[in-house]
């Protein structure tokens, strides 16, 4: 059964004041209720003003998804009652959006794949509610209007997506992009929601509301898959109904209350002007987006396309691979060390590259490719400074922690006994005859279990290819 | 100069105010002193804002206005809010949910609407100056039937930051007071850009009223003598624009077909923007609170039933329904076609003339309760709604009067030539014959 | 013509409740004043309106704000600076 999804995605643009107002956009950490003013509590008589920055961001946001500009957009007044609501309107675009007839490639289930943008779009966030008395059985509800305005672009693509994975290869590619123009932030809370539209071919299309995480489409959609399929194979019929992604417990709701056609009575926004930004789009610059720097990871430092994938799909892992010294950057050494090691560390922690000190770790790659310590090293160093920036926000400098944990290389002088390195290999032939033994019949792998046994001693500071020439030499009776 | 006031306790035998500022606060500049009356649909910092409503009983605006902000940097004292028909719906001061207002010519009379309060205390005396609103004919119309002068501005030429929207793509705020030298002089201190106001025009208004008008094309269109002018209004006006001709200008007779459905694409567009803006009163963030023991739409739609009056809720449903799917093409998008047209008409027959003139209204003052029923009042709009469809100025100046009623000379301009029919509103006022 | 079934379904679409009382009356004032916009059904648009002001934009810059107090003044019994609404679910 061929699975058909299209997805609304709502964003927050990355402006410093709001849509309509000056109010700051900055309000997370700050009290309810303190970034607000007449505009974006709906006072009477307040009017709104249009945010330069907001167009200009979700201008580049249509370049970037190909779309075309329209001569003219407006603003429209979407018309419903509900206390997140200031004005009891919200503004939007309606028929007359910013951008339409876009597309986005992206790695489809069956290689490169090419999603259509319907359209995008301008609008003001409504403020956040919090019911009282319990999720079951609230008693009133208390508003908070700080988010009340703050710019959201809404994107719409065409049902070309084909499974809940490639939705979410979609959401990742969109938010890569977005942020590699600089105009979203991806780590604010709430700053992308999503709706989804499925049906499997044949059926009626659900609509999934309220799906705020990446991993939450995915699941989600994976959910309705199932949903659906079962309903099918036990004969009944996909009702068309708006169901809620309930994150918690990774299932999808019915919405029960039989949600009325709702009418919202759109008409033009008298209070605004009408926008004709066609010439202003094309003037405007784009920075390289995922796809190109990926090829450009390719050609100018040779790495390998899944390789320059995974560093290019995150636009702060793009800029910091690009801010290595260049020596660095050709070697596949330094990019599986980055896209593997360093992604992988910070994904089991379930951290983000954001918030750690990319120069930290840039002077370890450093350090490492000098050969100052060993890859297992360099690996347990990771390790120390993730967690100590888990833990309290702030980590050591590299040097510091490798001399605190003693995890300097080891070096093994050329002919001297006295190197630790030595020390340990006189141990470790000492401890093991049997394998010694057998190195003497010619068992290769004897002498990986003594290298082994070495590195052990030496908290895996000795470079492996010391040790596998101290032993050499010390077995083959040099001394 | 901290701390100046002058002190206001009239004698409001019209009920002209809704509430009154004992000791207003002043300062220096061109209105150094003088009271001002302001409408009540016009933010006040600190002062009670209702728009004769009782949905916002109790709101007190934290910001002024832009006009009210330039009327104090000007020095004026806000001396008192006024009554008006409640969000500006209507045509006589009757649908004040407080109390209706009475004409100070003949108090048995309404003072017209929606700022019949500001016509009245200008009438009456209590002040020089008012400002009032004019969506449909609010400020031109009261100012006919009280003898007073009242202009609306230029579509954009006035700021409507702090203005209560009814229908915003309509109104102005405008100037109101005894003569032309005086709504001139307020419309110095109100007009110009504000950035707040994006349908603001930055075109400030500095102007001597020059009461030479030879030269002068006026147009008469036949349309504003039709079928329901009084006969008796229609011969005063007529008198009026024959002073004008005495002194030097051109009158030319005119056709204003767009007049035929001018009316009703005034009353679709007002409504429907009416209905989507009084949505906010919801009573959460100000005004009288919603039951919280309700759940939010039970206790939304009766805070809506309580607080908005009859005409109110007629207004809202009305524009609801020209909005609403199935309806928005019959209705609204059929007005705006419509009001395009009254445009093109206003364009064509200024290629003509230099102004448009006719009466204010088509009746003096009605008695009160004489217009009972919503369609018979909506239709005594039908002169003054063509301005405020194209967006262009208008004035009313009196003329004369019928039975000793004030009758209103109505004059209307090019788009920006607000100073124009300013002036040929001052030559009328300076009368005699050149 | 609408009828008074119509009537409450704007009512409800505009979230006005209408008094059972006031029905009837509501009804046939619709129905006059529909039926004096039915002249609109006769207007052959001449052209498009022709814009005269386009673009109008501010800067991005952050104008302060009003405090929590001020926000919150003109509204009946807020919590925890909170505005208090009835519920919705």
């Amino acid at each position: 059964m061929t699975v058909i999804v299209g997805l609304e995605i709502h964003c927050q643009l990355d402006t410093a004041t709001k849509l309509f107002c000056g109010c700051s956009t900055d309000y997370r950490d700050d009290p309810p209720n303190s970034h607000v003013c007449p505009v974006c509590l709906g006072l009477p008589g307040s009017l709104p003003k249009v945010n330069k920055k907001a167009v200009e961001y979700a201008l580049k946001v249509a370049k970037a998804l190909n779309c075309e500009v329209p001569e003219e957009s407006e603003f429209s007044r979407k018309n419903y009652f509900y206390p997140d609501l200031d004005k009891g309107y919200q503004i939007t675009q309606y028929d007359k959006p910013l951008a339409v007839c876009g597309y986005l490639d992206i790695e489809g289930d069956e290689g490169e794949k090419r999603v259509r943008i319907t359209r995008v779009h301008m609008e003001e966030d409504p403020g956040r509610l919090v019911h009282k008395g319990g999720a079951d059985r609230p008693k009133y509800t208390l508003v908070d209007y700080n988010r009340a305005g703050i710019p959201l672009i809404e994107i719409v693509t065409e049902p070309d997506l084909r499974s809940p994975k490639e939705a979410r290869r979609f959401l990742n590619k969109l938010r890569a992009t977005l942020e590699y123009l600089g105009v979203f932030d991806s780590e604010k809370e709430g700053s992308l929601r999503v709706d989804a539209n499925i049906s499997l071919a044949g059926s009626e299309r659900v609509e999934v509301k309220n799906i705020t995480s990446y991993k939450g489409v995915e699941k989600a959609l994976t959910f309705e898959v199932t949903r659906q399929k079962n309903a099918i194979r036990r004969g009944q019929k996909i009702v068309r109904e708006t169901r809620h992604f309930v994150e918690a417990r990774g299932v999808t709701t019915s919405s029960r209350s039989k949600e009325m056609e709702q009418d919202y009575r759109y008409f033009p926004e008298p209070d605004l002007r009408p926008l004709r930004v066609r010439d202003w789009a094309e003037e405007i610059e784009i920075p390289e987006l995922p796809d190109s720097r990926k090829q450009r990871f390719i050609d100018d430092y040779g790495l390998s396309p899944t390789h320059a994938a995974t560093l290019t799909g995150d636009w702060q892992i793009a800029e910091f691979y690009d801010s290595l010294p260049a020596d660095l950057k050709v070697s596949t050494a330094t990019a599986t060390w980055v896209a593997d090691t360093l992604l992988g560390e910070l994904n089991y922690r379930d951290m983000s590259i954001r918030g750690v000190p990319l120069d930290h770790f840039k002077e370890l790659l450093i350090i490492r490719q000098s050969g100052d310590i060993t890859e297992k090293a360099a690996v347990e160093v990771l390790r120390s400074l993730l967690d100590q920036i888990r833990e309290s926000g702030t980590c050591e400098l590299p040097r510091q922690c490798i001399g605190r944990l003693g995890l300097f290389a080891i070096a093994a002088t050329e002919e001297g006994a006295d190197d630790p390195v030595t020390a340990a290999a006189r141990e470790a032939i000492a401890e093991n005859p049997q394998a010694v033994a057998d190195f003497g019949t010619g068992k290769k792998e004897a002498l990986n279990f003594l290298v082994g046994q070495v590195m052990r001693k030496t908290r895996g500071c000795a470079k492996p290819g010391d040790v596998n020439r101290v032993l050499t030499r010390l077995l083959s009776g040099d001394e | 100069m901290p701390g100046r006031t002058i002190s206001f306790h009239p004698d409001d035998r019209y009920a002209a105010f809704l509430r009154t500022i004992p000791e207003a606060p002043c300062g220096d500049g061109r209105l150094a002193a003088v009271p001002v009356a302001v409408k009540d649909n016009i933010s006040t910092a600190g002062i009670e804002t209702t728009c004769a409503s009782r949905i916002l009983e109790g709101y007190v605006p934290p910001y002024d206005a832009t006009v009210v902000e330039r009327l104090k940097k000007a020095g004026a004292a806000i001396v008192g809010k006024t009554n008006m028909d409640e969000f500006g719906m209507g045509t006589t001061t009757e649908n004040s949910a407080f109390w209706p207002t009475k004409n100070p010519v003949d108090p048995s009379r309404v003072p017209g609407g929606s700022s019949g309060g500001s016509a009245a205390a200008v009438a009456a005396g209590l002040v020089p100056l008012a400002l009032g609103t004019d969506t449909g004919g609010s400020i031109r119309c009261p100012a006919a039937f009280c003898g007073i002068v009242g202009l609306k501005p230029t579509y954009g030429r006035v700021s409507r930051y702090g203005l209560i929207a009814y229908a915003n793509s309509l109104e102005q705020i405008g100037p109101m007071a005894r003569t032309v030298a005086d709504v001139n002089l307020l419309m110095e201190v109100i007009a110009g850009h504000d950035p707040r106001d994006s349908t603001s025009r930055d075109c400030p208004y500095h102007h001597a009223p020059d009461p030479e008008i030879r030269g002068v094309r006026i147009g008469v269109p036949e349309e504003f003598f039709g079928e329901g002018v009084d006969p008796r209004v229609a011969s005063v006006v007529w008198d009026a624009i024959s002073l004008l001709e005495r002194k030097g200008a051109e009158v030319i007779t005119c056709r204003m077909p767009s007049m035929a459905y001018a009316l009703a694409a005034y009353y679709v567009t007002c409504t429907s923007e009416a209905s989507s803006n009084l949505a906010r009163f919801d009573g959460v963030r100000y005004g009288p609170p919603a039951d919280t023991k309700k759940p939010w739409h039970e206790a939304f739609q009766e805070r809506r039933r309580e607080g908005f009056g009859e005409e109110v809720r007629r207004r809202i449903m009305l524009g609801t329904f020209a909005l609403s799917s199935g309806y928005y093409g019959k209705y609204y998008a059929k007005a705006q076609a419509a009001r395009n047209n009254v445009r093109a008409d206003f364009e064509r027959l200024f290629r003509e003339v230099d102004v448009l003139a006719g009466p204010t209204m088509p009746t003096v003052a009605f008695r009160f309760g004489e217009k009972s029923d919503p369609l018979s009042m909506y239709l005594s709009d039908i002169l003054t709604v063509p301005a405020n469809l194209a967006g262009v100025p208008a004035i009313s100046v009196p003329c004369g009067k019928v039975e000793g009623l004030p009758v209103g000379l109505q004059v209307m301009g090019r788009w920006m030539e607000d100073e124009r029919v300013v002036d040929v509103a001052y030559a009328f006022e300076q009368g005699g014959s050149a | 013509m609408i009828t008074e079934r119509d009537t409450e379904h704007i009512g409800q679409l505009a979230d006005i409740a209408i008094h059972r009382e006031e029905l009837a009356l509501f009804t046939s004032r619709f129905n006059e004043i529909l039926e004096y916009f039915d002249i609109l059904d006769t207007v052959e648009a001449v052209k498009e309106e022709e814009e005269r002001s386009y673009n109008i934009l501010r800067e991005d810059e952050v104008v302060p704000s009003l405090s929590q107090e001020e926000a919150l003044a003109n509204t009946t019994g807020p919590e925890e600076g909170f505005f208090r609404a009835p519920r919705v679910m």
